[in-house]
């Protein structure tokens, strides 16, 4: 089932790439088909599956691949993972329906888009450290080349720093690695057996070098300030679609890590280093937040408040190492919480960045100040995007207020000082509100003048995001149902 | 102890082919000169058939306990007669109808011969001959092109080679003086009692020897000029397959020496050197051989990392023989996209290759990421368990270098990625749009880089041939 789930795209990219004569069309809707495929196995991953027992994967699949060095072919999923992959389903279908219009060598884009899903699947699914390494490198790889191949404004020069810095991470990231499994008695690259395990138990020195490595490793990717300033130039010179896999989808990467692999393999290194972990959680939101409402570029804005978002999810990791007392049912919700965010905030900023495409296509200007009054000549534009931008600084009713509201909840009682990070939600609540005001109030003036309004693609694209974000808002039950169980085995797990 | 010639049977095979071809091709007509091409890549194929056949034993020594039998052995002659077998797929494009075609195709069964003679020496003597056997041709293929930068390239190398040969013979003498052998077996005992100034001295003089023949710092100067001035086939053949011959060899010294000097530590530190200076000087490089030439001076430092801990962990010569396979296919790969296009030599010719060029230019990628080590080439399986072997050994702080040094090579090799999926011609001083590639080497190209990955999915089958 999961091996399907995560190489069917993968097939039809290697099926495209071999066909040169499919004409552009049939591409197009190939990816499209490919892509709702795919999401209709993970819909029914979904329904089948039942919590496993604590410390176990549902579906796990399991062959020999390199057993010289006891690493293995080996899938599973449980509450942390079936959420993301479920969503990066449906980004990438949401990306597939956008690139319907696209002209610009629409077979190899959808080959590319279909590897990088079969990759991103792949990563959320693994249950083998060096599994997870090949696919997190491969994002990277098929990302480059998005954003080379596709981008615009200085591409290759962002492409090339987005490269490098994740690629040094990716390698950090590779260092703890084999620090694990070098601790592991029977060495192993095996994350079941690993957490089981908890190598490194009882050495701080060594246990927190290797936390240090892969910390380092996943706050590139995530990314956590110091570790951003790849970000914004990726996303600004990046193609819409790329925008959303990479902000939707390959951010969770990172974020993913720490749930699946610091916290349950290095606990104590884990909680030796909590408060470190929080401080950084706490700077990413008010720094990104204060960044963001710097800017002038929507894109670059959207950006920033990713690092923002991101830093809540570190937030509440760290505050569920501060093992103290009666806490434990406080830090499963500060978790379930921070998983909650992975999905909310895909959905979201997958769906502002694919209408920041929207700006680029018709005016080739992110710069907020040379529209206005925007909501005239495009009100299902100004709609949707005031939809996204209300979820995005955590409105009631919508999927980024549970979120929040549960990483708060938890890191507070952890830890009362987290409260700090409250302004970051204020700031993010002006600078959207902001935004709104000068793209879409006023008089039409400047490149609104003309603009044309959403199309059937872009509506049929963004539109589920935002519906799938006010579903999760209104009932969140199926899902946190799904992440809890899970949540408080993380919770138990670093509390060893 | 007993000759047993039979065990050596592959390397003789390959040299009869050279002889063969040598004599064959004086009796041909230039425009028939391909019958020795295929005379040679007949003595290849038996060659690797032959070694595959006695893989799977046990350790046999032969001549007399100079010459060991092994897996090591045994992976070596298969790589480095596959590799040949690859180069002379290249030269099939390149020097098909030249004057020295049947000459060069002699030298290149000779040289691999004499890296075979290294891989499996039991014997100081015997690292000697096969030092010579594998660098004596490789003088004369260098300079085979007649071109002046070949020239210039072929002197360089004959001077440092002399010096280095020199060098390794002063190293055995002092050995042989303190120890009174020269053959492996007996050296370990002996050393350990030896004086341990004159020991370091002439490990050290040995070392730099195989350093030279690896193409690793200190013996490296040689071998960006060799790769830029030979011509594209020479260059594909001298910046592989002698390092499979001079790596094993350098293994056997190391996992024979006595626990007295930390030989780790000197192995490490050339290991550093080697990575770090070829990364640096990859750096700004405009040629893609020189390139690819200051490349392979780093993965000879990467090549040294599983043997700095020679003996002290199980996955070092698992590890060491998996890379070297990698390495052979992948930088294969990469020299095959070079004399695809041969009258490209700046990075920024090859503007748009991607989009002429789908497929070579996939190739091309997939050849260079794998020397970054990027999954799922089989680089990647390869630098992934030295690493871990260099963990297990105790040299933790050596497996944090080779990742700093993977990112630093990064930068250079996305230099040259970057024009072939860039937009635009390649600038009007250099060549037109039209990439015509050559048929032979273009194939080549695909089929090597294809097999990296391929090698790199399946590396856990070729890990358990390796470590019989």
């Amino acid at each position: 089932m999961l091996s399907l789930i995560v190489f069917l795209p993968l097939a039809a990219a290697l099926a495209l790439l071999a066909l040169p004569r499919l004409g552009d069309a049939a591409a197009r809707w190939t990816w499209v088909v490919v892509a709702a495929t795919d999401l209709a196995l993970v819909v029914a991953a979904w329904l089948r599956y039942e919590t496993p027992t604590a410390g176990r994967l549902a579906f796990e699949e399991q062959a020999a691949w390199i057993p010289g060095v006891n690493s293995s072919y080996h899938l599973g999923v449980d509450g942390l993972s079936l959420p993301l992959i479920a969503m990066t389903a449906v980004i990438f279908l949401a990306c597939a329906i956008f690139a319907l219009r696209e002209t610009d060598r629409p077979r190899l884009q959808a080959a590319l888009f279909l590897f990088l899903q079969s990759v991103s699947m792949g990563l959320f699914v693994a249950a083998d450290l060096i599994l997870f390494f090949v696919f997190f490198d491969l994002s990277i790889v098929g990302m480059y080349f998005v954003i080379a191949g596709w981008g615009h404004g200085n591409a290759a020069r962002s492409a090339m720093k987005f490269f490098l810095y994740t690629f040094l991470g990716s390698l950090a990231l590779l260092v703890g690695f084999i620090g694990l499994y070098i601790a592991a008695d029977p060495h192993t690259f095996d994350m079941v057996e690993l957490a089981e395990q908890t190598p490194l138990a009882g050495s701080s020195l060594a246990g927190g070098l290797v936390l240090a490595a892969i910390l380092v490793g996943l706050a590139v990717k995530t990314p956590t300030v110091p570790f951003h300033t790849w970000l914004p130039p990726a996303h600004t010179d990046a193609p819409a679609i790329g925008s959303a896999v990479l902000a939707g989808v390959l951010l969770k990467m990172g974020t993913y890590g720490f749930v699946r692999i610091a916290m349950p393999m290095l606990p104590e290194a884990w909680r030796d280093w909590a408060w470190v972990i929080i401080v950084v959680g706490i700077v990413s939101v008010v720094y990104g937040a204060l960044v963001a409402l710097a800017q002038t570029n929507f894109k670059r804005m959207v950006a920033y408040t990713s690092v923002n978002h991101m830093g809540y999810i570190v937030l509440a990791v760290g505050a569920a190492g501060l093992v103290a007392g009666d806490t434990s049912l406080a830090r499963s919700v500060a978790v379930t919480g921070a998983v909650t965010q992975m999905v909310s905030h895909g959905l979201i900023t997958g769906a502002l960045f694919l209408l920041a495409g929207v700006l680029q296509d018709r005016a080739a200007t992110y710069d907020m100040d040379s529209y206005g009054g925007l909501a005239g000549p495009a009100p299902r534009f100004a709609a949707f995007f005031a939809i996204g931008a209300f979820a995005s600084l955590g409105l009631p009713g919508l999927s980024g207020f549970i979120a929040e509201f549960q990483i708060f909840t938890g890191s507070i009682a952890a830890a009362p000082v987290t409260a700090v990070a409250l302004v970051g939600i204020l700031l993010t609540a002006a600078l959207f509100l902001r935004a709104l005001q000068r793209i879409f109030t006023g008089e039409t003036r400047g490149r609104s003048v003309g603009f044309t309004d959403l199309r059937a693609a872009e509506v049929w694209s963004v539109g589920p995001l935002l519906v799938l974000s006010l579903l999760i808002g209104v009932f969140p039950r199926p899902l946190l149902a799904v992440i809890e169980p899970a949540a408080e085995v993380a919770v138990e797990l670093v509390g060893r | 102890m007993a000759m047993r010639p039979l065990l050596l049977l592959p390397e003789i095979v390959l040299f009869l082919g050279g002889l063969a071809v040598l004599v064959s091709g004086s009796f041909l007509p230039r425009t028939r000169q391909w019958v020795t091409r295929v005379i040679a890549a007949a003595a290849l194929v038996t060659a690797a058939a032959l070694a595959v056949v006695d893989l799977p034993g046990p350790a046999q020594p032969a001549m007399e306990g100079t010459f060991t039998v092994d897996t090591a052995t045994g992976v070596a002659r298969i790589v480095a007669a596959l590799g040949t077998l690859i180069v002379l797929a290249l030269a099939a494009d390149e020097i098909a109808g030249s004057p020295r075609e049947s000459e060069t195709y002699a030298l290149l069964l000779f040289a691999t011969t004499g890296t075979l003679v290294l891989a499996g020496a039991d014997d100081l003597l015997v690292v000697t001959v096969g030092f010579l056997l594998a660098s004596i041709p490789l003088y004369g293929l260098i300079g085979i092109a007649r071109t002046p930068r070949g020239a210039e390239a072929a002197m360089k190398t004959y001077l440092l080679g002399a010096l280095f040969g020199i060098l390794l013979l002063v190293g055995v003498t002092l050995l042989y003086g303190v120890s009174a052998t020269t053959s492996y077996t007996g050296l370990t005992d002996r050393l350990a009692e030896a004086p341990q100034g004159v020991v370091a001295a002439g490990v050290v003089a040995v070392l730099g020897g195989l350093m030279f023949k690896a193409g690793g710092v200190p013996g490296h100067y040689w071998v960006p000029d060799a790769a830029e001035g030979a011509g594209g086939t020479v260059a594909a053949f001298l910046t592989t397959v002698p390092k499979i011959g001079a790596m094993v060899a350098a293994y056997r010294l190391i996992a024979i020496l006595p626990d007295t000097l930390a030989w780790p530590l000197l192995v490490a530190v050339l290991a550093v050197a080697s990575m770090t200076l070829g990364n640096l000087a990859a750096y700004w490089q405009t040629d893609p051989r020189r390139l690819l030439g200051w490349s392979t001076v780093s993965q000879v430092g990467y090549l040294l990392v599983p043997v700095s801990v020679a003996g002290r962990s199980d996955l070092a010569l698992p590890s060491l023989l998996l890379y070297l396979a990698g390495y052979t296919v992948t930088n294969l790969a990469a020299f095959a996209v070079t004399t695809a296009f041969p009258d490209r030599r700046g990075l920024d010719s090859y503007r748009g290759m991607g989009r002429a060029r789908p497929w070579l230019g996939a190739s091309l990628v997939v050849a260079l990421l794998g020397l970054v080590g990027t999954p799922p080439t089989v680089i990647f399986a390869g630098k992934l368990t030295t690493t871990a072997a260099a963990w297990d050994g105790g040299l933790a702080w050596l497996a944090v270098l080779v990742f700093v040094n993977t990112v630093i090579s990064l930068f250079y090799y996305l230099r040259w990625i970057a024009p072939v999926y860039g937009r635009g011609e390649p600038p009007a001083r250099t060549l037109p749009g039209a990439f015509v590639p050559a048929a032979w080497s273009a194939t080549t190209a695909v089929v090597t880089a294809g097999l990296s990955v391929a090698l790199g999915i399946g590396a856990g089958a070729l890990w358990g041939l390796f470590s019989v």
